[in-house]
């Protein structure tokens, strides 16, 4: 279980102190799939990046399964069990998708047993295996490989910075199936993906609105997406893929 | 002291051997050691004969046309503080083979008198033979003098040849100056891939001067390089396209600590038809690289020493 207490987080810009994050505090439970959705701008990977140590509050706690980890780093946050896929995933140079996926789940995989992580996010194993994690992959396939690295580090908390970004529809059908899956066999772990899409909206348990950095509504899934609907905060899918295409 | 096929070699001289040349015991094919300044072993094949040079140091070895799926191991160890050599081996590559040569240096210096070792390679490959050359630099011990290797390779490619070269030095080597000349005849094709590290005060040159002279030919030279520390290198390639052909030339490199690093890509096209490209970046390790493998637990160290291995890999 995740608490986050009275997260503050603020930047300097042109010379004034500009917040990004305004007393957030809330709890993510165990065994629970949420989505932090909301407005462009109002602080959602902020908060994501917070919760995996990549920034800094300025005021506030985190605390893991009770334990302070404010002051923890990215190193020793991953370890303790958060994973984190971001929003527009890294290239290497010369490491290849296997030498990730085996990065990530910390021992040596065999390559079969890497390959089930790409097979998981629908690629077709055996042409990425070997490949290099560098510009002759599209967005879509680094988003699918960046989900697979969480896949493969097993995560109590497994954080994904709006999974949606940069896929095409047909992929998106697949990603949703892979959180499905995911959520059936949530065991003692929590999810929290960072979404406006609608028909990631629909598989949550809980839903968070954060605007302008402040939690606005938190709820059920059932209680939250009717209020949503037709908002900026859920997007149907052909928008999304719209969108992505003029990318 | 270790056995080694009929010969004997001590332990450092072993190691040597399996960095420069992956060597654990005596290769298959044909193959020439070279120990302290002197031929330790030698041996020819039906196809492959090698044989010392009269009046200079070095060897001649020739490759009979049409030899297929042979190799020719010629590693160089030095463990004697203050020796100094100059070695000239040339290659003569008969039409049609296709051939594996592995070369490679390796010094380990424990006293305070500079060891070098300066290899002249040439490479006389016939009409449509294809040649894959790995050459492995490596240097050792905790002596005060340096570990200076100076390698000059000249490749004079004939109609149809292919060469693949592939040159890694990636640890231990104080100074170094290589120099590369290649001509390539119409429809042949080269291929460079240079891998480089340098860390403490080390300086590292590398010039390539690579003549497309007949139509078709093409050259691909890459190299990608660390600096760490407060090592320099210098990365110099020519393309030079005298004839109808297509030459590319790419130097990608990571800095780190106080490393510096000059690249002068140069490009000169002769001919209306020469198609030439050149890239060069130089940067620090991407501070985003470095985040996303920390989350997935590695730590800030971990996390550059995987992203330098993969990209030097």
């Amino acid at each position: 279980m995740l608490e986050l207490k009275n997260i503050s987080f603020g930047v300097e810009d042109d010379g004034q102190e500009k917040e990004i994050i305004r007393d957030v505090s809330l709890t993510l439970p165990d065994n629970k799939l949420i989505v932090v959705t909301g407005p462009n701008g109002g602080g959602k990977s902020t908060l994501a990046r917070i919760i995996a140590g990549i920034e800094t509050p300025s005021s506030g706690q985190i605390l893991l399964d009770g334990e302070d980890i404010t002051h923890l780093s990215i190193t020793e946050r991953a370890k303790k069990g958060i994973g984190f896929a971001f929003q527009q995933p890294v290239r290497f140079k010369g490491l290849q998708v296997l030498d990730l996926i085996r990065l990530a789940a910390g021992k040596h995989l065999t390559v079969m047993d890497a390959c089930s992580y790409l097979s998981k996010v629908g690629l077709c194993a055996r042409d990425y295996i070997n490949r290099e994690v560098n510009s002759s992959l599209s967005g879509g396939e680094l988003k699918r490989i960046e989900i697979a690295t969480v896949l493969a580090k097993a995560p109590s908390l497994a954080i994904f910075d709006e999974p949606e970004a940069g896929i095409d529809l047909w992929s998106f059908q697949n990603l949703i199936e892979v959180f499905q899956r995911l959520r059936e066999h949530i065991k003692d772990s929590s999810i929290l993906i960072i979404s406006h899409q609608e028909r990631i909206l629909n598989i949550a348990d809980e839903i968070i609105v954060l605007r302008d950095g402040q939690l606005v509504r938190r709820g059920s899934r059932d209680e939250i997406l009717p209020e949503l609907i037709g908002t900026s905060a859920a997007i149907p899918a052909c928008r999304v893929a719209e969108e992505s295409e003029a990318m | 002291m270790v056995q080694f096929g009929n010969i004997q070699i001590d332990e450092i001289q072993m190691r040597l051997l399996k960095e420069v040349a992956d060597l654990h015991s005596v290769p298959e094919g044909a193959f020439n050691i070279r120990s302290n300044g002197k031929s330790a072993a030698r041996f020819s094949t039906a196809n492959i004969e090698i044989e010392p040079k009269e009046g200079a140091s070095g060897i001649d070895v020739h490759i009979k046309p049409g030899t297929k799926n042979e190799s020719v191991h010629i590693p160089v160890v030095m463990t004697q503080s203050g020796l100094t050599e100059l070695v000239y081996n040339d290659f003569h590559i008969g039409e049609g083979a296709d051939v594996t040569i592995v070369a490679g240096c390796g010094i380990d210096n424990c006293g305070p008198k500079d060891s070098e070792h300066d290899g002249i390679h040439r490479f006389y490959v016939g009409k449509g033979a294809k040649v894959r050359y790995v050459e492995k630099h490596y240097g050792s011990g905790t002596g005060s003098g340096k570990r200076i290797l100076n390698p000059g390779t000249e490749v004079y490619m004939e109609e149809d040849s292919t060469m693949e070269m592939e040159m890694v030095q990636i640890k231990g080597v104080d100074d170094t100056d290589r120099t590369t000349t290649a001509d390539l005849a119409a429809g042949a094709k080269l291929v460079v891939r240079e891998r480089l590290m340098t860390h403490d005060k080390q300086r590292a040159i590398s010039t390539y001067v690579v003549n497309l002279n007949g139509a078709g030919a093409t050259a691909d030279v890459v190299s990608r390089s660390v600096a760490r520390d407060d090592s320099y290198q210098k990365f110099d390639a020519k393309i030079i396209g005298n004839a109808p052909c297509s030459g590319h030339t790419e130097c990608d490199s990571i800095i780190m600590d106080n490393g510096r690093i000059l690249a002068v890509p140069g490009l000169e096209a002769n001919d209306v038809d020469a198609a030439l490209v050149h890239e060069a970046a130089i940067g620090k390790i991407a501070g985003d690289q470095i985040i996303k493998l920390m989350t997935l637990g590695l730590t800030e160290q971990e996390a550059e020493e995987q992203i330098i291995n993969g990209f030097l890999k």
